[in-house]
């Protein structure tokens, strides 16, 4: 998605520069939420201002949004029928098999960037904590980015985070 | 006031989700499904396979269609804005600020320190799909398509759409 947006703001409208773009995305990058909306939206108030922010927001999200209403409610108005019923079941091992991939991206990346020995750790307390005592995420990712920006880099980066040289 | 749960159920994933539209997905379904107890976990699976048959971010069309099925076309506008707005404004209002931070370790690190969080949730979301999907289909043919699914996306990349057609028609000819 993110090539795509890029070919038509850099490319044919040359609404932005090719460093500005990753400028931008770097720093979407940075921030939490969706980056597929936070860069349309972004560019779309730079060339028209909030109604452009507005509009590149919308015509990014709404006609899939539609497409699924749609999709669903036809689904569920014959949930009854024993065939549909098998297709909902069908389909869950697939989301999961996806699911388990993107678990699989995410643990990837969480030892490329912090190292084997703390990002296993991590899992183990956020297993524990989440799962084993019912924790809700949220405070959990909380404090952790609370520790991230509290925690002085250099006395932390020898034990959490890999050193580049 | 079924409104304000809604943005609330779509604000918070989106305020801590580090780590783009996938990293909000399990914390999305802490929140509908763990939470508030809007759908079962099922439901949220269904809604997960068509929104990734389709293109476009799937963290949007999550809101839009789980905000339509609680709160009608207000109900999607508001997951939506509580989904879109805050880390958008956030970008807007501080973008100078942010981008002279944007090489500190502190900031860099704060998507990386979340990460394991986020596999943890998706692990756990995982399990909780296979759980649901033995009760429902059985051992065997969740077996099945499982291992169908894998070697298809993993192995020879076919576009998941593809998959989850193949999969409903799965369904609807030997599970129904």
């Amino acid at each position: 998605m993110i090539p795509l947006i890029h070919d038509e703001v850099v490319k044919r409208r040359s609404w932005m520069s090719d460093e500005e773009f990753s400028d931008v995305l770097a720093i979407a990058n940075t921030l939490p939420g969706p980056i597929a909306t936070k860069l349309p939206g972004y560019v779309g108030y730079r060339v028209a201002g909030a109604p452009g922010c507005l509009v590149s927001v919308l015509a990014i999200t709404i006609p899939m949004i539609i497409a699924m209403v749609l999709l669903l409610g036809v689904f569920s108005m014959y949930r009854d029928i024993a065939w549909i019923q098998g297709m909902a079941m069908g389909v869950i091992p697939v989301v999961m098999v996806m699911m388990a991939q993107l678990t699989w991206d995410f643990f990837q990346k969480s030892y490329g960037s912090l190292g084997w020995i703390p990002s296993l750790l991590l899992i183990a307390i956020s297993t524990v904590l989440i799962y084993g005592l019912s924790i809700h995420p949220a405070f959990l990712i909380l404090a952790l980015l609370c520790a991230a920006v509290a925690v002085p880099s250099r006395g932390f980066t020898s034990l959490f985070g890999r050193k580049k040289l | 006031m079924i409104y304000l749960s809604i943005f609330f159920a779509f604000f918070v994933p989106n305020i801590i989700g580090y780590g783009g539209g996938p990293a909000i997905i399990p914390l999305i379904e802490a929140e509908v499904v763990g939470r508030f107890g809007w759908m079962t976990a099922s439901e949220f699976a269904e809604t997960l396979a068509i929104g990734n048959a389709l293109p476009s971010p799937i963290a949007t069309k999550m809101a839009g269609q789980i905000g339509y099925d609680i709160g009608g076309i207000t109900g999607a506008f508001v997951a939506l804005f509580a989904t879109v707005a805050p880390s958008l404004i956030l970008m807007l209002a501080a973008l100078g600020l942010i981008y002279k931070f944007k090489d500190s370790p502190r900031v860099k690190r704060m998507s990386s320190w979340v990460r394991p969080v986020i596999t943890v949730l998706m692990g756990l979301l995982v399990m909780s799909f296979l759980g649901e999907s033995i009760d429902a289909a059985g051992v065997y043919h969740t077996g099945i398509l499982a291992v169908i699914a894998a070697v298809a996306l993993l192995y020879f990349k076919v576009h998941p759409a593809l998959v989850v057609v193949s999969s409903l028609a799965y369904g609807a000819l030997l599970l129904g």
